[in-house]
């Protein structure tokens, strides 16, 4: 049977980067565990985000990313007030969300956080609009589900309107009228950058190519070759939209450790217990030894492993898919706060360089 | 361009309705396994022709209701909340397959699918009244259906359940699955489809035919 669709497409999606590489790092404010093995306060928790952002920015890392959460696992609704704390604290590092929930959201209430961390970072401030994979603020904040297109719809088209500054005027069905509404506080120099994030789902690949924002592909499981077309679909689309070409991010989960074996033992238990858990709400199979293994070969979607065995499967992978960012989503729930630093340095004083040479 | 080209002119038009995450990818399999392909979305095929043609080029974009009138299978691929804004005269009188899922930890809660005494199937069977049901396709991911397929015989192929009242149906069906690239299980009604969904013993699981038997035998006791 033929698979021509996708070679042809990973043939042209490996053009080389036109734009800076740029390797980061993201979390979801995982619950960390103490050496006795015991879940850490949610509060905690959060402090430990906060050195790992600082440490991310001393090792060398380009981005720290927070992902919206708004369960027990991953207490992280406010990832802009710690990302604030971050900023506040380091010099060099961008700082943004990865992603923001903006369809539960007001864009209005997300482009004035988001303008203030870039105030108070001096200009390091991104945002990356999504929906995530979880689905826990839409009840919380009286929203529907199955409005879910919609309201990101209108919303991205808001937040486009604002983020070029001055005054809006705006109406939709989703939130207040605005009539000239100058909304504060105002950027430096232009809008910081603002991506959208995608799982799968063609529709949105085009919607951030209409309005101009990057693309952040979340590869989670399975092949990441898969997603060559989604590259390709995007850069295409915004030529027929008339733009130039834009960024193209990839956002994988991963453990860095000294060794291949370390990373995969340190990894493996979180890994099962976390993802059993979400196969018991969502229907789906429990992962296997295999299948994990399968994940974390070079065909697979998880980055676990010694500096080495990443930084290679970084490097092919943002060749293969044309993209010239790569975001590392570390930590999985459970493991310890001393891992995850290890890991932020592994990852910034050894992957990073090691990609840059492979990618050179 | 495969080895079903040979008899492919014979095979009946795929309309696949639906371009999100699962539409293209029904679409290109369909076409690697020798069959002439429609893919619509809910609007002007204008706004999909570049997703069709990046995505799954080969599938014509059409309006929906052209791409069913002109289709001996439509494959209903688009998200389970939007199954209520689907006019049921759209696929009157045609063998309509069912991939939706019903996953409301996912999509959220749907009244009109929360009758637990039904499948999801059965629930769509009941709306689209006069067309003929057969569901299959909904229990493997998506990217997973482009990656597992294999030829008949390989020792590793993985088994894809398909489940209709209509024997007649099933039979098509279950032609297009083995000509995709999978071995085709029968289940003899929507009813025991309910062994598909989400939560149940195959979904989104890796099995080959002898131990899909098994899962879904067993659990049918």
């Amino acid at each position: 049977m033929t698979t021509a669709p996708s070679d042809a497409a990973a043939a042209t999606a490996g053009e080389p980067a036109r734009f800076p590489l740029v390797l980061g790092l993201d979390t979801f404010g995982d619950v960390t565990h103490d050496s006795g093995d015991r879940p850490l306060s949610h509060a905690q928790t959060i402090r430990n985000v906060v050195e790992q952002g600082v440490l991310a920015d001393q090792v060398g890392a380009d981005f720290f990313g927070i992902g919206e959460h708004h369960t027990d696992d991953f207490p992280m609704p406010a990832a802009d007030v710690v990302l604030g704390a971050i900023a506040a604290r380091t010099t060099r590092i961008r700082v943004g969300s990865a992603v923001t929930v903006l369809s539960s959201d007001d864009p209005v209430r997300v482009f004035q956080r988001y303008s203030t961390l870039n105030a108070i970072s001096g200009g390091r401030a991104e945002v990356i609009l999504g929906r995530g994979s979880s689905i826990d603020s839409f009840p919380l904040f009286g929203y529907d589900l199955a409005d879910y297109e919609d309201l990101f719809e209108e919303k991205t088209n808001l937040f486009a309107e604002l983020l070029k500054g001055g005054p809006v005027t705006w109406q939709g069905k989703t939130r207040a009228s605005l009539h000239d509404q100058d909304v504060v506080p105002h950027t430096e120099s232009g809008p910081f950058p603002a991506w959208i994030g995608v799982g799968g789902s063609p529709q949105s690949v085009i919607r951030a190519a209409h309005y101009g924002f990057s693309l952040m592909l979340a590869i989670i499981g399975g092949s990441p070759a898969r997603f060559a077309p989604f590259s390709q679909l995007f850069q295409q689309a915004l030529e027929r939209f008339g733009r130039a070409p834009l960024p193209v991010g990839v956002h994988s989960p991963g453990h860095v450790a000294v060794t291949d074996e370390r990373a995969r033992d340190e990894f493996w238990p979180r890994y099962l217990e976390v993802i059993r858990a979400v196969s018991k709400t969502r229907g789906f199979a429990i992962p296997t030894k295999e299948s994990f293994l399968r994940e974390v070969g070079p065909h697979g979607a998880l980055y676990v492993g010694s500096p080495e065995t990443v930084a290679q499967k970084i490097a092919a992978n943002l060749t293969v898919l044309g993209a010239n960012r790569f975001d590392l989503k570390y930590g999985m729930g459970g493991l310890a706060h001393h891992a995850l630093m290890t890991n932020i340095e592994l990852y910034g004083t050894q992957v990073i360089p090691r990609v840059r040479e492979l990618l050179a | 361009m495969t080895a079903a080209a040979p008899s492919s002119a014979r095979l009946p038009r795929i309309a696949v309705l639906g371009v999100g995450h699962s539409g293209p990818v029904i679409a290109r399999v369909a076409m690697a396994a020798g069959y002439p392909v429609s893919i619509a979305a809910s609007g002007d095929p204008e706004n999909i022709e570049l997703i069709a043609q990046v995505l799954a080029p080969g599938a014509e974009p059409r309006w929906a209701a052209d791409a069913a009138r002109e289709a001996g299978i439509v494959v209903l691929a688009i998200p389970l909340h939007k199954f209520a804004t689907l006019d049921p005269a759209l696929v009157a009188g045609k063998l309509v397959v069912d991939a939706m899922n019903y996953w409301p930890a996912v999509d959220g809660v749907q009244e009109l699918f929360e009758d637990r005494r039904r499948g999801s199937s059965e629930i769509v069977q009941r709306r689209l009244a006069r067309s003929t049901i057969v569901k299959t396709l909904n229990q493997i991911g998506y990217h997973d259906l482009e990656d597992e397929r294999r030829p008949a015989g390989s020792p590793d192929r993985r088994a894809l359940g398909v489940a209709s009242d209509d024997p007649g149906a099933a039979d098509v069906v279950a032609e297009l699955i083995d000509r995709i690239g999978y071995d085709a299980v029968r289940l003899d009604s929507l009813s025991a489809g309910r062994l598909l969904e989400p939560g149940g013993p195959v979904f989104g699981v890796a099995l080959r035919r002898a131990e899909f038997e098994l899962a879904v035998r067993a659990e049918a006791a």
